[in-house]
């Protein structure tokens, strides 16, 4: 691999001058004559028999083309998460049929000739529920005889795995301590900007379909759609165009997009869908939505010993394409970055009343280094150690890579304490110490959060995951000696038009401007799975830079016969391909690339054309890590938290777009803070959502978010020849821990060891007055003190606030 | 019944009878093809679809296009024509039929081309240098509000960007690099304009 100047440089994207100028083409930017509006019919109960559908007044309004319901409709969706190998999954239906399952599913569509009159159209649609009971948390489902979600499965349990190494008994009989902790890790949503939207238009002169969607795997989404209406895939192209966020809430196939292609079909006409973002806070997957009971069996030093814990995932109503997955996730990164050798674990995944969920930023891997990292705060307190020791003696050492982790995981590479000690260097750890104790005497609290972690990114090899996690890439020189990349990876923001290009211009020594990056469209000449799991640098761009070395394998032969030498006599540099020792024997890639087409001076061996397509299927998965430190200051009187520095030190292996790494972490980090500080999913126990607008749903604003200062260590990754780790979802990993530890940290004064996420200034303000409250009751306060577990003063429990 | 509205979009004049219910958002998307103001929420929380009314910036999905009537919009697409930042206050709107006869200020130098040769409004060349967007989504709508954040406060402080934008979500960015092209226009903005070559 040759890659030069143009990998490792701060390139500014080519994506922003038509993002900027308001050029850009996201879905609802796309317009076709003669298009249809669709809009869905929702349901308003969490659990309902459906029973009479009248849509006679809708049908009559000016303009409305059609309403669908099951009876016209009955496709399926199919997950691609089956991990109950004993029983089929349930059935999901685009539209619900005799049952509905939580609030917004949808029961019929409505399609009319203008955006306002299909909305007023659906509002007239009359449906007959007959509601039932509901289980509408993980708690409620799990109670004995609760309401089933789905008949088939009794107790509402999809599944229960188990994943056990060494003797945990013995871990526990040797502990010095045994340190508990219970976790309620929320549901959030991704709330991409861009809520999600489909266009569909089917043409019956060659019975093709294309379906554009605001969408993260265009090609699993062509797959679905061919399946469900019984299309040769090669008539169906998706394109994802502009794609305004995703953070794997679009890393799926929904109802909404297969109902808006079936429709297309249907009429004959163009229809359109976009979501409005209640929809969106209602339907669009949920992310995290666990409990975490964990309990580690401590040496005196803080060692960990041994590990047990129980993992309930909450599914939702419905098997998305990856939901069952996602707490799979958190069992893999059970042991962080920790050398911790016994581990006793319990999932149990369990469907809910509620919105589905599926992969959120993360995707399982918060959720573990969430429970670990309080873990280790926790084991600090009860030991009266500094957290940053605790971690430190607990890492996986720098010379156990390749490690095996006790469930499983094979982490590549990495130096843990290295990426710690920078962290803590860079927030100036010790003084802070000093400030936190000088500030404390005076009635500030100020507190200090560490987030380390380590992470699965690139999933793979699909043979050990089950599943098509390989990517495609063509490169192909044009005969001017212009260079088109078509990749399957398409972008929802993250740059690929600009970090693509800098890998084939470094591959290939051409110009950064010659190169163009092609994805998003199946159409475009590369299958392709997609972008999720911080996939695209260590899976697509290990497909794009093999691809690129076989163009140049190709120019190198094209040159041998332009300059009459033997391939293995030269040498190819700065997109130049020279004879070896005969300085003026030299023909440029724009040469090579022009005869290569012109073909006539070739010698018979030599193809025409000069393109090579790779397809990349990585042995492992990387692992990046790092440490993130926060900085806060909690005002008692108002439980206001501020948030006064965040340093994050990554480790992602090579870096391709230092530029780009900043932006994704930045923006990772916000969403983590998000998720600590403002943002839940509250269904009450009807199971109504009560954050279905962002007047309810609070994600962070540009005054509610630091400076962030950034640091990297460098530990290339080893299962893909770029060395890269993805970056895509570390910020939003080490986070969330670092500023629930900040906060918990500067409450220490107070007694308080836990708040359930997020830390609003609300909840932080009745921990304080629970535990000042108690003091002044001694009994209360021993009481507490004897069980740890259940040592915070007030616990709200998940979606009773504020009652 | 459709209303007959006379509205100036990015310097052309425009006629057309809408449904009173017309959002302005809509009209500029669907109606007039300008697309660069975007839909993000149905609550005015997300202001995607921050545009200028009357130089001043205004959720555009919070208006109804016939409240527009006889106003002056301008759109993403029509920032870079527009010139400089102008300082506050604005001309007063007083109803009269002159306050769009203000000439036009004369084109900044901008350093690099947008799509089709067009010219960059130092902001979207700021947000372009600084990586101040990813999905690109909230930006026209970004910019927009940034625009009006300028007219206010020509020098703003860190913290008088961050609380000047918080109207406008980014789910992209975590707002860093967004504050940093915002320091960076203002300081092309407010520096003096290099003699004409």
């Amino acid at each position: 691999m040759v890659l030069s100047r143009s990998v490792g440089a701060s390139i500014k994207r080519r994506e922003d001058p038509r993002l900027v100028t308001g050029q850009g083409q996201y879905v609802d930017d796309v317009r076709l004559p003669g298009t249809l509006y669709m809009a869905f019919v929702r349901s308003p109960h969490a659990h309902a028999r459906v029973g009479r559908i009248d849509a006679t007044a809708a049908l009559q309004q000016p303009g409305v083309a059609a309403v669908f319901t099951h009876a016209d409709c009955a496709l399926a969706l199919t997950t691609h998460a089956a991990l109950n190998p004993e029983k089929p999954p349930p059935p999901h239906p685009v539209l619900a049929g005799d049952r509905v399952r939580f609030v917004g599913e949808a029961v019929a569509v409505v399609l009319a000739d203008d955006r306002y009159v299909a909305r007023d159209a659906a509002d007239l649609v009359e449906v007959e529920y007959e509601p039932l009971p509901a289980a509408a948390s993980m708690q409620a489902a799990l109670a004995e005889g609760a309401p089933l979600v789905h008949d088939d499965y009794p107790g509402n349990v999809y599944m229960k795995m188990q994943r056990n190494q060494g003797d945990i008994e013995a871990a526990f009989r040797q502990a010095a301590r045994v340190v508990r902790l219970d976790i309620f890790n929320q549901r959030v949503n991704s709330l991409p900007m861009e809520p999600r939207a489909a266009l569909a238009e089917y043409r019956r002169y060659d019975e093709t379909l294309t379906l554009w969607s605001s969408n993260q795997v265009p090609h699993t989404l062509r797959s679905e759609v061919a399946k469900l209406l019984d299309m040769p895939e090669s008539r169906v192209r998706v394109i994802a165009p502009d794609v305004g966020g995703g953070f794997g809430s679009k890393l799926n196939v929904y109802p909404e997009e297969v109902l808006t292609a079936w429709a297309a079909k249907r009429l004959g006409r163009p229809v359109k869908w976009v979501e409005e973002r209640r929809e969106s806070l209602l339907t669009l997957s949920h992310g995290r939505g666990q409990i975490d009971e964990i309990e580690a069996a401590v040496a005196a030093d803080g060692k960990i010993l041994g590990l047990r814990a129980r993992v309930v995932g909450d599914l939702g109503a419905h098997l998305l394409l990856f939901t069952a997955l996602i707490p799979v996730l958190t069992i893999n990164m059970l042991v962080g970055p920790y050398d911790i050798p016994v581990v006793a674990s319990e999932l149990t995944e369990v469907f809910t009343h509620c919105a589905p969920t599926d992969a959120h930023r993360g995707a399982g891997r918060p959720e573990a280094t969430f429970l670990l990292e309080r873990l280790m705060d926790r084991i600090a307190a009860e030991l009266g150690l500094d957290p940053a020791d605790v971690r430190r003696r607990n890492f996986v050492q720098p010379g156990q890579f390749p490690y095996t982790s006790a469930v499983g995981s094979v982490y590549d590479s990495g130096n843990y304490p290295a990426a710690l000690d920078k962290a803590l260097e860079v927030v100036g750890y010790r003084a802070l110490r000093e400030e936190q104790r000088r500030l404390r005497a005076q009635g500030r609290y100020l507190g200090i959060g560490l987030g380390s972690y380590v992470e699965l990114t690139g999933v793979g090899p699909s043979r050990g995951f089950g599943a098509p996690v390989w990517e495609a890439a063509v490169v192909r020189a044009e005969p001017d000696g212009t260079v088109t990349v078509m990749c399957g990876a398409p972008s929802q923001g993250q740059g690929h038009e600009t970090s693509f290009a800098q890998l084939v211009a470094g591959e290939l020594g051409v110009p950064f401007e010659s190169v163009r990056v092609l994805t998003g469209d199946t159409a475009v000449g590369v299958t392709g799975i997609g972008t999720f799991g911080s996939r695209s640098m260590p899976v697509a761009g290990g497909a794009i830079v093999g691809a690129a070395a076989r163009v140049r394998e190709k120019a190198l032969q094209v040159a041998a016969a332009l300059l009459e030498a033997a391939p293995e006599d030269l040498e190819y540099r700065d997109g130049q391909a020279m004879v070896r020792g005969q300085p003026g024997k030299v023909v440029t890639f724009q040469q090579i690339a022009n005869a290569a087409y012109a073909a006539f001076m070739l010698p018979p061996e030599i193809e025409p054309g000069l393109e090579a397509t790779m397809f990349f299927d990585p042995p492992n998965m990387t692992y990046p890590f790092g440490t993130h430190v926060c900085v806060v200051e909690v005002d008692p009187s108002s439980g206001e938290v501020q948030l006064l520095r965040f340093v994050a030190v990554d480790d992602a292996g090579r870096i391709i777009n230092p530029l780009l790494a900043a932006g994704q972490i930045h923006g990772g980090i916000a969403q983590g803070i998000g998720q600590a500080l403002y943002e839940e999913i509250v269904y009450d126990e009807q199971g109504q959502l009560r954050t279905a607008s962002l007047m309810d749903y609070a994600i962070p604003t540009a005054d509610k978010v630091p400076a962030y200062e950034l640091d990297h260590t460098e530990t290339p990754g080893t299962t893909n020849p770029l060395g890269a780790k993805g970056i895509g979802e570390a910020g939003t990993i080490g986070s969330t821990p670092a500023v629930v530890n900040a906060v918990l940290d500067a409450l220490q004064p107070f007694g308080v060891t836990h708040i359930d996420m997020p830390l609003k200034p609300e909840r932080i303000w009745q921990a304080i007055r629970g535990r000042q409250a108690g003091a002044q009751d001694a009994a209360v306060v021993e009481a507490a003190e004897e069980a740890p577990d259940t040592g915070e003063p007030r616990r709200v429990p998940p979606g009773q606030e504020g009652r | 019944m459709k209303l007959p509205i006379r509205v100036t979009v990015n310097g052309a004049p425009q006629a057309h009878e809408v449904e009173p219910r017309l959002l302005l958002v809509h009209y500029l998307r669907d109606v007039l093809g300008l697309t660069g103001a975007h839909v993000g929420c149905d609550t005015s929380q997300c202001g995607a679809c921050t545009v200028l009314v009357d130089g001043q910036a205004v959720k555009s999905c919070t208006v109804l296009a016939v409240q527009t009537d006889g106003a002056e919009v301008t759109t993403i697409e029509g920032l870079a024509a527009l010139g400089p930042t102008p300082p506050a206050p604005l001309p007063v709107r007083e109803g009269g039929e002159d306050r769009h006869s203000q000439s036009p200020a004369p084109p900044f130098p901008t350093r690099e081309r947008g799509p089709g040769g067009l010219g960059l409004h130092p902001l979207q060349q700021a947000f372009w240098d600084q990586h101040g967007l990813q999905c690109g989504y909230c930006t026209p709508g970004m910019i927009m509000a940034a625009y009006d954040l300028l007219r206010q406060h020509p020098r703003p402080s860190e913290a008088e960007i961050r609380h000047g934008l918080e109207g406008v979500l980014c789910r992209c960015t975590g707002y860093q690099h967004i504050v940093a092209a915002v320091q960076q226009a203002a300081e092309q903005l407010a520096a003096p304009a290099p003699p004409a070559s």
